[in-house]
């Protein structure tokens, strides 16, 4: 069953009928080659206008969309041979954030990201891809294992944040995004991050400190979620929308402001209408980053990603 | 008979507060008074005022303006200001109820301020450091492209001269109205603390209340030796949204200094008045 936001619930009773065909009868069957050809335009024509201009609202919502994909699925669909290591070696394993090798066109390296659930048992299982400061720890661990043996590192952001809970307090989630921002500028090995859903905050910084940040074009990355915002500057957590219009966190706002190297364009409706699509539109920017950096050495992979973040900032310099 | 009437004059004044009024403005600049957020004792402010900004009966240390703070770390005439021409701009059009630009310019026209950090370098006890200090008082000491610039421009200032670093922290965080450009700060002054680490030069931070969200998940916590205020709420998340969150009662004294010492989270909690000898003892040990 196909999950639909709310402005695509027009698009529901279409494609719920063409699966129907499909699913039954096959798509030649000559009897309904008429309804398929007729249904088919209006999808497309529907399609036009749901996702011809999508607001930042409506994005937020597709970079939350349920039928994503989602961390693993980008690790199983393009790699191969991925390896899970669990745990941070002090406290416990967190599912939220999933952590290990794999390898892509004969180059193996480490990978790590948040992972978001796409049942309700799956999503109370990773929290939801909120991590605690024990999954940013193993971060750090596998991190650590790939530098040590000179082999590069993806990571895959998408989260709402950090958990906000009195156990990740006290075990110093503050201190473990911190530490593994200031590690991540320690790394002599190249770093690519990717931007696949949600960019929610510091839980978001904490392993996105890469040579080159992508992003896929309906995610988001933003300082503070627009409902919060909202809920802060407005007093009212429905103003929502008006947040996301302010805080600007789409891919292409992003790339305007030089916070992003590239926007990888998405099947149009978004990722969750075509998983295949999406994974092949990632491949080939994804080599080509990777084989960039392999280029470098590792004094210049750490001065670039320095130098890269150190110029992140506007303001008037009246000196 | 003149003495009579001078009798008179001295005692009018008293006679006009308004005590009912005095209580709903307690802790606003104009009142007389000022209740305490830790212990909610409504307290004389002269009275605070003269105990360098701690309340009288629980020991809560108020936030205190950078001048106060200038005054009681350094040596007297050694503080010179460093970075104070940057100032902010309002790149992404920001509005909320109020836009970002008018916020900015009422704040700095108020405060006399142009964003929320003060560098600079000063001696304490003789011994020569650079700090960066934050400014509560401007936007709630939010992090935005002005702190973060100041603050890195501090660490590199520290590492070109090898002189230990002191960051000062009161913030509430990020600056939303600077949306991911804020954000990136946290990643920016973090690269430079790295920077200033790797040459071995030490970095100290002071948390003072409040001490919350991205100032907290970055340069706060990076401290080589971390002292804290007594009393101040430090955190990553705050209180109200974990309680939104987990849907329960925080434990006693959750996120404050003395909850972060105990879970091994700070070295120290340092009162306000011993707080300059506290350096002064570390830096002579370490440097």
């Amino acid at each position: 069953m196909r999950y639909y936001l709310d402005f695509e619930k027009k698009l529901e009773p279409l494609e719920r009928r063409m699966l129907e065909i499909e699913r039954f009868y096959g798509v030649n069957d000559p009897r309904y080659a008429k309804e398929i050809a007729a249904l088919s335009k209006r999808i497309s024509k529907l399609e036009k206008e749901i996702y011809g201009d999508l607001t930042n609202w409506h994005r937020l919502q597709v970079s939350r969309h349920l039928d994503r994909p989602h961390t693993l699925d980008y690790i199983g669909n393009i790699f191969t041979g991925f390896t899970e290591f669990h745990g941070d070696r002090k406290f416990k394993d967190d599912p939220a954030l999933v952590a290990g090798f794999a390898s892509y066109e004969d180059i193996s390296f480490a990978v790590v990201g948040q992972q978001k659930g796409k049942n309700v048992r799956e999503m109370a299982y990773r929290n939801f891809g909120m991590a605690h400061p024990d999954g940013y720890r193993k971060a750090v661990r596998v991190m650590d294992m790939a530098n040590r043996w000179g082999k590069p590192i993806i990571t895959f952001i998408d989260t709402p944040g950090a958990f906000p809970g009195v156990g990740a307090e006290e075990r110093g989630q503050a201190e473990a995004i911190a530490s593994s921002i200031l590690f991540m500028f320690s790394l002599s090995v190249p770093v690519i991050t990717v931007v696949i859903g949600e960019g929610g905050s510091g839980g978001a910084l904490a392993i996105g400190v890469g040579n080159k940040i992508l992003m896929l074009e309906n995610a988001t990355y933003s300082v503070i979620s627009p409902e919060g915002c909202a809920a802060i500057l407005w007093r009212d957590g429905s103003k929502g929308s008006l947040a996301a219009d302010a805080l600007k966190p789409t891919s292409h706002d992003l790339h305007k402001l030089k916070v992003i190297d590239e926007v990888i364009k998405e099947p149009f409706g978004g990722a969750h209408r075509d998983w295949q699509q999406t994974f092949s539109n990632i491949r080939e920017p994804l080599s080509r980053h990777l084989k960039e950096l392999m280029g470098f050495s590792q004094d210049e992979l750490k001065q670039q990603r320095y130098d890269k973040f150190r110029n992140m900032g506007i303001f008037q310099d009246k000196n | 008979m003149s003495l009579f009437r001078k009798k008179e004059k001295e005692i009018k004044p008293h006679k006009e507060i308004d005590i009912q009024k005095e209580i709903k403005n307690a802790g606003k600049e104009e009142s007389l008074w000022i209740k305490c957020s830790s212990c909610q004792e409504l307290l004389y402010r002269k009275e605070v005022e003269r105990n360098q900004h701690v309340c009288l009966k629980c020991l809560y240390h108020f936030p205190i303006t950078v001048e106060n703070r200038i005054t009681l770390t350094f040596d007297e005439g050694t503080f010179s200001e460093l970075f104070n021409n940057i100032e902010p701009v309002d790149f992404l059009k920001f509005k909320d109820t109020k836009s970002y630009k008018t916020r900015l310019e009422e704040t700095q026209e108020s405060l006399k301020k142009k964003d929320a950090m003060i560098c600079g370098r000063g001696k304490i006890n003789r011994i020569e450091v650079v700090a960066a200090i934050f400014d509560f008082s401007f936007m709630g000491g939010s992090l935005g492209s002005v702190v973060g610039e100041k603050i890195t421009r501090t660490l590199e200032e520290g590492a070109s001269t090898k002189t230990p670093v002191i960051l000062f922290c009161s913030s509430g965080g990020a600056r939303m109205q600077e949306g991911i450009i804020s954000l990136m700060q946290m990643s920016k002054v973090s690269g430079a603390i790295y920077r200033l680490k790797s040459l071995g030069i030490p970095y100290l931070t002071v948390l003072t209340d409040p001490t919350l969200g991205g100032v907290t998940a970055s340069m706060a916590m990076l401290g080589d030796i971390i002292i804290a205020e007594p009393k101040a709420m430090i955190g990553f998340a705050g209180p109200r949204v974990i309680k939104e969150t987990i849907k329960e009662e925080l434990p006693p004294g959750f996120q404050r200094a003395e909850y972060l010492l105990d879970h091994g989270m700070i070295d120290m909690i340092s009162p306000r008045k011993e707080l300059k000898q506290c350096l002064h003892r570390i830096l002579s040990l370490i440097t």
